[in-house]
């Protein structure tokens, strides 16, 4: 036994009880970080066992990585001390719900499902759709900061997140913003906690703004014969006076992703057909509102496709749109779920590189004898699905050479690149935050406040932070 | 006098870039709040390399910054707490660069707000923040104050608008955080420092996004007879998911101060009007308008009127956006308040702010983005009166509290600066303080930027490390 687990088993009980730590390896691995395993797991039920936790952390210097539904671990580097497993499975209660208001205030642990549940009684939502809905939590979803196809219309978390409540490194705990919807009290520290990977503290509470759910909502699907002619339309569509709810292009291999039962498992319905098309890219795109604003929309976007050239133009009815939307939410959980060996590259770009963008991407990929899967939202971010046949050696190296092609393509674009997804083995190899970062000393100085000793998610962030 | 701090920003930035007589600095020892403090001296930048200079300055000489646009600010954000430098960004004015493609603009923090929406009007862009001081009020002051507007109710506040920032740190390194394209790696810094209030960098360049104006705009003017039909119409429209464009409120009080300053057409003997814009899509805004009307009169609205045209439409938001003018008109003074509630508390807080006026007998008027729970309650004084400005501050402090009751906020808009310094421990406990002052301490080591602001004084620790510099009999004018 690890001096590490001698001591949690010495002193965990106290704050949390016996019953809420596994030291048993078999146990742990349910928690494992790229193949790590920590020394115990511990499920504390209140913010108070959580700063209790983390003062003992903090005392003992332990590594300590939060989770929820452990369905965004994958992300960053891997850990480089990770003694303790801070499950927040138990801290999955709705604290306050305004409907009137359309706030609502939950612990970090509650899943994305249950708070859909309890918003939808008011007929409301939150944009969360992230892939692995069905499991996720709302403290993971945020701390790992993975955006939705909604953002195209409702933003991303930093535009309806009201402020936070989180243990920092000493274990004291700490909040910032409030429960209304418009605040400039103090600094907008839930703003740094968004996409942290948890190295800045243990976020125990979120507040949200929530939303009025759509009464109909609708799709629209065009194919073209190539990328140039995508983006064309999606510039067309973008400029036009049309605010899409969603707003995507994928690839033709999207098509064969979301045929299989992978995705049908993850999106909870199989694909419906002839939605997209194995042969062409397609754009994408979700709207909503009453009967007159869906028939303007229909009747645009038809003009607009046909004038860019679709090869193929499909109005979604509301039924098959959920559906496909489910599927386009899971894009990378249906890409990763396929093969271990995948790889997700994200590039983001102004709109009006990402013709440029994508076309360096796919040819590194093809250079380097890639399959290859895209999904780009309309407003720059891409992410590019590398998909190699193995976790070989002569893999990594096909990975590796195609990552650094499209890091120096996109670097000439001023794109923001990272490798948020791939094999736990290659992350030594590959630059996973992507290039060299100018403002790193700055993020460190922020690190340095809230986690002084280190001891969050320590070597998991962008530049080992 | 320091001189040898006169000589060296003198050297630097010449000698019209520097004011320091004493009735020249009368003009920068106040702002939009009822705050005063009079700066050392004040000095007008060009470039980013003149920001960084004046920055080893303030070091070498030891005296604290403030950074300041239009000094519209409703806070004391913009004022030299401490004395020291007031660096004013008026002369770093330009638009650099405007992408219509991708939606984005370029431009140095002395633009003004509204100039850069008319710059790209014939685009159909625009820049969505719209403070009502924005014929004046500069980006680099809403990127410090992360500003509101009535139209933020739909299109979010200024930091949903920023995405990279080039900034002069007070350690003296220039530096850019964030970036154009979206999603930049790492910890969310353009979202800490948009609303850092001046305390942690001077802002050198700032990058927006670019909204699309809509197509089609309806502005209704609902008419009520008393207030509490008119808070519930605005619960009820919360509540049924229906986000206008903006949703303002003006109470009978302020109306007939407006009506008689702007003549836009308000009606004089009302309790209270809402001023609604819905846009989007015609074929939405049609029946948006039509919706919000029905919960209007179902409310008892006595009238709702549609805005016929543009010129009607730019009529009522005139008189909007200069209502705290047209207030200014009957009070030598007024105090405002920028409260924040949970919508559905919007009755009984307006019950609240009525009761404090009768209580105390200052007029109290009340003008604000009602659609997000903003209050603007305006205590009107004489500020000739000492007594009168203490009472003031009680009435003030009783709203606010009973905000807090409610769940709310002490501002939603306007900053934290000298003015509620003092409230802050209302919000926020002393661990959340430290952590936020170690947050600002991290950027600004030694209190050289806008010292004493936001965060109120620790007794006995001495957070102000820097020579605090005389102020010099700050008056009133």
């Amino acid at each position: 036994m690890s001096t590490a687990s001698k001591t949690v088993s010495a002193r965990l009980p106290d704050i949390v009880g016996a019953t809420h730590i596994d030291t048993d390896p078999a146990q742990l691995s349910a928690y494992a970080v790229d193949g790590i395993l920590p020394a115990a797991a511990v499920r504390p039920g209140s913010r108070e066992e959580v700063a209790g936790i983390i003062q003992f952390a903090a005392a003992e210097k332990l590594g300590v990585i939060a989770s929820g539904a452990r369905t965004k671990l994958g992300i960053g580097l891997p850990p480089t001390r990770y003694d303790l497993a801070l499950d927040l499975s138990r801290l999955d209660r709705v604290i306050a719900y305004d409907p009137g208001d359309l706030t609502v205030s939950v612990e970090a642990g509650v899943p994305l499902r249950k708070l859909a549940a309890v918003l939808a009684e008011h007929r409301q939502f939150l944009p969360l759709a992230v892939p692995y809905f069905d499991r996720a939590t709302v403290g993971g979803t945020i701390a790992s900061g993975v955006d939705t196809p909604l953002r195209q219309f409702y933003g991303t978390a930093r535009d309806y997140v009201l402020g936070m409540e989180f243990v920092i490194g000493d274990g004291v705990h700490a909040k910032s913003g409030g429960t209304v919807v418009k605040n400039v009290t103090g600094y907008d520290l839930h703003k740094l906690m968004i996409g942290s990977l948890g190295t800045l503290g243990i976020i125990t509470r979120i507040n949200f703004k929530t939303f009025p759910t759509p009464v109909t909502s609708r799709g629209f699907v065009a194919w073209f014969e190539n990328l140039d002619r995508a983006i064309d339309f999606r510039h067309r569509v973008a400029q036009s006076s049309l605010t899409p709810m969603t707003f995507d292009i994928v690839s033709p291999r999207v098509a064969e992703l979301f045929a299989g039962t992978i995705a049908e498992r993850n999106a909870k319905a199989p694909m419906p057909v002839n939605v997209i098309s194995a042969n062409h890219w397609a754009v994408t795109i979700g709207y909503s509102g009453n009967e007159k604003v869906l028939a303007r929309y229909e009747a645009d976007l038809r003009r607009m496709a046909a004038e860019t050239g679709a090869a193929n133009i499909t109005a979604v009815s509301s039924e098959i749109t959920a559906a496909a939307f489910a599927h386009k939410r899971e894009f990378l959980s249906t890409a990763l779920d396929s093969s271990p060996a995948t790889s997700i590259v994200k590039i983001s770009v102004l709109p009006m590189r990402m013709k440029e963008a994508l076309t360096a991407a796919a040819k590194a990929a093809d250079a380097n004898r890639l399959p290859w899967a895209v999904m780009a939202r309309s407003l720059g971010p891409i992410y590019f699905a590398l998909l190699p046949k193995d976790k070989s050696a002569d893999s990594l190296g096909q990975v590796a050479a195609a990552t650094n092609q499209i890091f120096a393509a996109g670097s000439a674009l001023a794109a923001n690149m990272t490798i948020p997804w791939c094999p736990a083995e290659w992350k030594t190899t590959l630059k996973v935050w992507g290039p060299e970062r100018a403002d790193l000393a700055q993020m460190g100085k922020v690190k340095k406040i809230f986690d002084p000793l280190g001891i969050f998610s320590p070597g998991r962030f962008v530049g080992g932070l | 006098m320091d001189s040898r701090l006169l000589q060296d920003l003198k050297k630097l930035l010449g000698p019209d870039g520097v004011l320091h007589q004493p009735e020249d600095l009368i003009l920068y020892e106040y702002d939009g709040s009822v705050e005063l403090a009079r700066p050392t001296c004040v000095v007008f930048p060009r470039t980013k390399e003149q920001v960084l200079g004046i920055v080893e300055i303030a070091k070498r000489h030891n005296v604290p910054i403030v950074g300041r646009g239009a000094g519209t600010g409703l806070s004391g954000g913009a004022l030299a707490r401490r004395g020291g430098i007031v660096a004013i960004f008026s002369k770093m004015n330009r638009i650099l660069e405007v992408d219509v493609e991708n939606q984005r603009a370029v431009v140095q923090p002395g633009v003004v707000n509204a100039d850069l929406s008319a710059a790209v009007a014939h685009t159909g862009l625009h820049f969505a923040p719209d403070p009502s001081s924005q014929k004046a009020c500069t980006i680099g002051g809403n990127v410090s104050e992360n500003s509101g507007g009535p139209h933020t109710l739909a299109y979010g506040v200024t930091t949903n608008h920023v995405l990279e920032l080039e900034v002069v740190l007070p350690t003296g390194e220039l530096i850019r955080i964030g970036n154009s394209a979206l999603d930049s790696p790492g910890y969310d810094l353009p979202g800490l420092f948009v609303g850092s209030e001046g305390t942690l960098a001077l802002v050198t360049e700032i990058t927006v996004k670019l909204t699309k104006l809509p197509e089609s705009v309806k502005t209704l003017l609902a008419i009520f007879d008393t207030l509490d039909d008119t808070t519930e119409t605005v619960v009820d429209i919360t509540a049924r998911g229906i986000t206008p464009a903006a949703c303002e409120m003006l109470d009978g009080y302020t109306l007939r101060a407006v009506e008689d300053y702007v003549h836009a057409g308000f009606p004089v003997d009302s309790a209270a009007v809402l001023l609604i814009d819905v846009d989007g899509v015609r074929e939405g805004v049609e029946s948006q308008a039509e919706e919000v009307a029905e919960i209007c009169r179902a409310h008892r609205a006595r009238e709702v009127r549609v805005a016929k045209d543009s010129r009607e439409r730019d009529l009522l938001w005139k008189g909007r956006k200069n209502a705290f003018g047209a207030v200014g008109r009957l009070s030598t003074t007024y105090y405002v308040q920028d409260g924040v509630i949970p919508r559905t508390k919007l009755p009984a807080t307006l019950r609240r702010i009525t009761e404090i006026s009768e209580k105390y007998g200052f007029p109290i008027g009340n003008i604000f983005h009602a659609g997000d729970g903003n209050l603007h309650p305006l205590i009107l004084f004489d500020a000739r009166d000492e007594s009168q400005l203490k009472r003031v501050i009680a009435a003030s402090d009783e709203i606010i509290q009973f905000c807090i009751s409610m769940g709310g906020s002490i501002t939603g808009e306007h900053g934290v600066g000298m003015e509620k310094d003092r409230l802050m421990p209302l919000i926020f406990s002393e661990s959340d303080l430290d952590l936020m002052r170690g947050v600002r301490d991290a950027f600004n080591p030694i209190g050289l930027l806008n010292p004493e602001k936001i965060f109120p004084n620790k007794k006995g620790c001495g957070e102000i490390h820097i020579r605090p510099m005389p102020v010099a009999g700050a008056s009133r004018a």
